[in-house]
């Protein structure tokens, strides 16, 4: 141990050069690094926060007058409010039902002695990977029979399926770390199988809860394939179909989109900045234990 | 007490079961049904074997939409690579800059994709966007329309998808690299190695699974794309940026091409399919070996 740290001692002094160029290198990457992933997104917020008369202006002007009136026209006459509660109230159902499911379905897949789990699970993941496309068309007459089309529910259920793959991987990947002796305990004391997961294993998981919830938020908020389709009557739209098909005859309204698009996204980046450890580690979740 | 465990087992499952069956594989199994068929409103349904696929081989539309898919996905997963590579390196070197860079490169992971296909839109916009503002400043006789020629509106979906999805393979790759003993690099260093004799005699080896994971998870999330085309250039100019899946939307929904659009949907389906099955040989015996204990 001593003689590697000699040895290294002896370096220092050539390594110290060359970690100063290092760094000057490095910092310069990392901010244009930052620069590059936050650009867009500046871009379209400093649009949005134009005023009409200064959003036709070219070349266009780098910074905004602070305007508000895109916003007020965005939740005025094109009634994103309506858009944002439509969203909210499908990602949030989709969110309680994938975990819950994913919970229940997690549990013998890690626990238990199940027979084919190791297939069951493949094609669990497969199935998330399935283009949208293939099965958009026999959702949409399942849908149709149950006269579920325009009802937030029509919604709610593939994205339920769609997800819960991802849902299900990581609550399993982390049940199989809980230690056995927990489950033992309960046993112990006369806990049966429902007992030990609602009582014992919930509990316990509750970051991987906590990561899979966000991961299935962020998706069922963004989604945009679906609900394009089955979401045809305005009243029930979510906020990607609001900006995607945003009215705009022969000029698109850019000032009136930017702020759409603003408001699409901002409740998103707040949770995900608020939330990122959880995030990255859902992430990468099971992608590395091999 | 086994036969209990399993029967409990099955019952906590079926939720779950039953709707990615009823979702997931069931309009699958209709998908390649209707695939077979005629199916449109001006004739009565009926069978006709493989006909829709032996169109979809004479159908010049489709062959470039599969060209272009393919391109999208090789040169996107690959800049991603690079990309992901390149930033997950930089948040391992300090902890401070995982700190910044991660909640940076995170925003775009969360921006629905919808709003970035409307943000690149903007910024590729021939009077008011930022990349002519960029490059040509004051002199707008100069500004161009980025997405009314074909190979830069090409270029500009590719740019849109790697801006978006490199973050994704950042983190794993991060995690990836964090699985990396320091004391390997340490003695390499040592022994007198280079840090470029290092990133590619211990990092990138030792890399190689999450790389692959990486690989396969974007290259079968790419081959789906939508999202961006419908928004950015709806297949336009011409069919230049058409991708297969926007192909068959067209089909199946404006044109109810019902039977012929499933055609295009099954064969998406099908390369994806391929694909898993190929890496599940290869990489996912790994990725699956800890369920088999």
């Amino acid at each position: 141990m001593s003689g590697r740290q000699d040895l290294s001692s002896r370096q220092d002094h050539r390594r110290a050069e060359q970690v100063d160029l290092g760094r000057w290198a490095t910092g310069l990457l990392i901010a244009l690094a930052v620069l590059v992933s936050l650009g867009p997104f500046l871009w379209i917020l400093v649009t949005s926060l134009k005023s009409p008369a200064q959003i036709g202006a070219r070349p266009p002007a780098w910074l905004p007058e602070l305007d508000l009136s895109f916003y007020r026209a965005v939740f005025g006459q094109h009634d994103f409010g309506r858009y944002a509660l439509n969203s909210a109230i499908v990602a949030t159902a989709t969110t309680l039902v994938a975990v819950l499911f994913g919970a229940l379905a997690a549990y013998p897949l890690a626990r238990l002695r199940m027979p084919g789990r190791r297939w069951l699970l493949g094609l669990v993941l497969g199935a998330s990977m399935f283009p949208q496309i293939a099965i958009v068309g026999g959702v949409y007459r399942l849908l149709m029979r149950a006269g579920l089309l325009n009802t937030y529910p029509g919604l709610v259920l593939p994205y339920t399926a769609l997800t819960l793959p991802l849902a299900i991987w990581i609550l399993a990947s982390f049940f199989r770390e809980i230690p056995r002796d927990l489950e033992d305990a309960a046993r112990v004391d006369g806990c049966g199988p429902a007992t030990t997961l609602f009582k014992v294993f919930l509990p316990v998981a509750a970051p991987a809860v906590a990561t899979a919830a966000i991961l299935v938020f962020v998706y069922a908020w963004n989604e945009f394939f679906f609900a394009l389709l089955i979401m045809t009557d305005p009243a029930r739209q979510t906020l990607p179909v609001g900006v995607a098909q945003f009215p705009g005859e022969h000029e698109v309204p850019w000032g009136d989109l930017a702020a759409a698009a603003v408001v699409a996204t901002l409740p998103l980046v707040a949770l995900v900045l608020i939330l990122q450890r959880r995030i990255v580690s859902g992430l990468t979740a099971g992608a590395i234990k091999g | 007490m086994d036969h209990r465990q399993r029967r409990f087992g099955c019952l906590l499952m079926s939720p779950a079961l039953v709707l990615i069956v009823l979702f997931l594989v069931l309009p699958i199994v209709l998908s390649v049904i209707t695939s077979l068929q005629i199916d449109n409103p001006f004739v009565p349904r009926r069978f006709i074997g493989l006909g829709n696929y032996a169109r979809l081989l004479s159908d010049e539309v489709a062959r470039g939409t599969l060209g272009f898919t393919l391109l999208f996905v090789g040169a996107s997963v690959a800049l991603e690579l690079v990309a992901g590579i390149a930033l997950a390196l930089m948040m391992h070197q300090s902890l401070r800059a995982r700190g910044l860079v991660r909640a940076a490169i995170l925003i775009p992971w969360a921006i629905p994709t919808v709003v970035t296909a409307v943000m690149w839109k903007y910024m590729c916009n021939d009077q008011y966007g930022l990349f002519n503002l960029l490059l040509y400043g004051g002199r707008i006789e100069f500004y161009q329309a980025w997405l009314a020629q074909p190979t830069t509106a090409r270029l500009a979906i590719i740019l849109a998808d790697v801006w978006k999805t490199a973050p994704f393979v950042a983190l794993l790759l991060l995690a990836g690299l964090q699985a990396v003993p320091d004391e390997l690099h340490e003695a390499a260093r040592i022994d007198g190695a280079g840090p470029g004799r290092r990133f590619f005699g211990i990092t990138l080896p030792l890399l190689r699974p999450a790389i692959l994971i990486a690989l396969l998870f974007r290259t079968m999330d790419a081959l789906r794309v939508f999202d961006l085309v419908y928004v950015m250039t709806q297949g336009a100019p011409g069919d230049a940026t058409n991708v297969l899946q926007f192909y068959g939307y067209q089909k199946t929904f404006p044109e109810q091409q019902y039977g012929y659009g499933a055609a295009v949907s099954v064969v998406v389906f099908l390369l994806i399919a391929i694909l898993g099955l190929m890496a599940v040989r290869g990489v996912g015996t790994r990725l699956f070996a800890r369920e088999g204990e």
